[in-house]
């Protein structure tokens, strides 16, 4: 079963063109800045927006197929929408709202279900609370249970934590984790938050004015060169999935072990064994020819070089094949002469920091 | 002490006024109630002319809307002729004509208050509503509704109030029959047109206000209360 998008919008001087499939079960994250049509493209997938032209289906269900004239609209779609401004019931109650889907789903969830998500999500002290008065954070989870309850079957996050600080969206984050892990509901992710995408997506799709820029896995299109205008400045990286190896106490270091290698960094809480995901910034790693001496670093990655790609003047990103794994190296022009960088030359990978992702 | 006893015909004009006007809220508020939907929340040709006549009674003589009920609903009119006989309802010279001319006349003030209280309520939160599964009515009833009730209240209260004042329309169309049509209004005219009648004219003038202080303080507590219950 996957979610497949064919279509064709214009507002104004606005188009939105695409055409993909978003596999499921899995998270998908369509990834572009603000003014890329993400954000109609979720209306759409919704049913509160009629595209003229395309094709919308999930499964063998068809919710919009302008040739054959169907168009369900979307109180029958089953695709429970979180938005970024929350919007909750204000007259009904914290308890209320999560219960107001609950009650119209086709197969309604049991008082232990509700109870489930209501103690996943943390919302047990917020029960008998008036919406009027919940943060931000708060607001949040509570339309994150309020959509799940529901029970939909496709679950679409409209930027849910853009209107948030980094605290508040480290409050929620590991709930999305844990869901997404689970896997139970297909996501559709609309972010323009790279470590967002980069912690919980599965499949990333890369949307420039209108246009599917990009698509693949996260592991893929983070670190495709291609994507790097489309990512920006902050967005060009490898994404890598690893397992918590060895704690080594006396540094307060975690190991963390992958097919292309080993990487040491700050002790983790996450217990050994469990799958760790990073990713590392293309300007945070450095190149060298052979085995450097007398460094500072820890991270050293022996790889090989995929491609190369002019990123601006004086710039050159460099894609990098380590194990299974990619990485991207952001590097001047001048040292890229200097080392004669090219693909299939094998090199160091100096890794200055890495960024780990609680799943 | 007994000055402050409401005499029978007094009692009977009180009586009468209340219900005329509680009779017209009501019969108005669902037709109010579709009206400001369909000028709040929908597109279609010719919703300027509705809008133009949802307002008509706010810019026409009171006077020329009783003459005009009296032209399409005496019982000689055609339309009044027919409700009388099958249906046995009649409007002419009755109280529920009263009514009528009075849910009428306050119909713009009720869509008024409505329409910007519908406008008001955050589409957004119907957009949530559908993606939960709720259908139009459902989301209608259960979040644009309640949300906009503080609004429905205060359409109903400035309704209520102009209903009991009404005087013009009431006396053209029903006439002025005591204990059937002579609301206060007309029950204070009465008075001050026959010898004498002067302290009485002033003792319902002062019912009068004291109705309308009790009228308005009622409704200030009961928006309160409405806005709390429903978090806004």
């Amino acid at each position: 079963m996957s979610l497949k998008i064919a279509i064709r919008l214009a507002r104004g001087a606005f188009s939105l063109d695409v055409d993909f499939a978003a596999p499921s079960p899995g998270v998908t994250a369509l990834f572009g800045p603000s003014g890329s049509g993400k954000t109609s493209l979720v209306h759409c997938v919704a049913g509160l927006a009629r595209p003229r032209e395309g094709r919308i289906a999930l499964g063998g269900e068809v919710f919009l197929d302008s040739e054959a004239r169907i168009f369900v609209p979307a109180h029958a779609r089953g695709c429970a929408c979180v938005f970024q401004d929350a919007r909750l019931f204000p007259h009904l109650g914290v308890d209320g709202n999560l219960r107001y889907g609950a009650r119209r789903a086709k197969a309604p969830p049991t008082e232990e279900e509700i109870a489930g998500v209501v103690d996943l999500l943390g919302l047990r002290p917020l029960l008998a609370r008036r919406v009027r008065g919940l943060s931000g954070g708060e607001r949040q989870r509570v339309a994150l249970g309020r959509a799940l309850l529901a029970r939909p079957r496709l679950l679409l996050l409209d930027e849910p934590l853009a209107s948030l600080d980094a605290a508040r969206k480290e409050e929620i984050l590991p709930h999305l984790e844990s869901l997404a892990r689970g896997a139970r509901v297909p996501m559709l992710y609309v972010s323009h938050a790279i470590d967002e995408v980069a912690r919980l997506a599965d499949r990333v799709v890369v949307l420039t004015a209108g246009r599917v820029t990009a698509q693949g896995s996260v592991f893929e299109v983070l670190s495709s060169l291609d994507a790097g205008e489309a990512l920006g400045a902050q967005g060009l990286g490898g994404v890598i999935a690893a397992r918590h190896e060895a704690i080594d106490e006396r540094h307060a270091l975690s190991a963390l072990a992958f097919d292309g290698g080993r990487l040491l960094v700050p002790r983790l809480a996450q217990p050994l064994g469990s799958e760790v995901r990073i990713r590392i910034d293309a300007r945070d790693v450095t190149l060298a020819l052979g085995e450097p001496a007398g460094l500072s670093a820890n991270n050293l990655l022996a790889a090989e070089i995929v491609a190369l790609r002019r990123a601006g003047a004086g710039t050159v990103d460099v894609r990098l094949a380590c194990g299974s794994a990619r990485l991207v190296a952001r590097v001047t022009s001048l040292s890229a002469e200097r080392l004669g960088l090219a693909p299939g030359l094998g090199v160091t990978a100096i890794v200055k920091s890495v960024t780990v992702a609680g799943r | 002490m007994s000055a402050l006893v409401l005499s029978p015909a007094e009692a009977e004009a009180l009586l009468l006024s209340l219900k005329v006007a509680l009779v017209a809220v009501l019969a108005a508020l669902p037709f109010a109630v579709g009206a400001a939907l369909l000028l709040a929340r929908t597109e279609f040709p010719g919703k300027t002319l509705l809008d133009a006549l949802v307002h008509l009674p706010l810019v026409l003589p009171p006077v020329v809307m009783g003459y005009l009920l009296l032209v399409a609903l005496g019982t000689r009119a055609p339309l009044g002729a027919f409700l009388l006989e099958h249906f046995g309802i009649r409007f002419a010279f009755s109280w529920t004509g009263a009514a009528l001319a009075a849910a009428i006349l306050t119909f713009p003030f009720q869509v008024r208050a409505i329409r910007l209280a519908l406008e008001a309520v955050d589409r957004g939160l119907g957009e949530a509503a559908a993606s939960l599964g709720a259908a139009p009515l459902d989301r209608f009833l259960t979040v644009t509704l309640p949300l906009a009730a503080p609004g429905l209240l205060a359409g109903a209260v400035t309704a209520f109030a102009a209903s009991l004042g009404e005087f013009g329309a009431i006396i053209t169309f029903v006439s002025n029959i005591p204990g059937e049509t002579r609301t206060l209004p007309l029950a204070i005219y009465t008075a001050i047109q026959s010898p004498g009648g002067e302290a009485a004219a002033a003792r319902l003038a002062c019912l009068s206000i004291a109705l309308a202080l009790l009228g308005l303080a009622a409704a200030e507590l009961g928006a309160r209360r409405l806005k709390r219950l429903v978090g806004l």
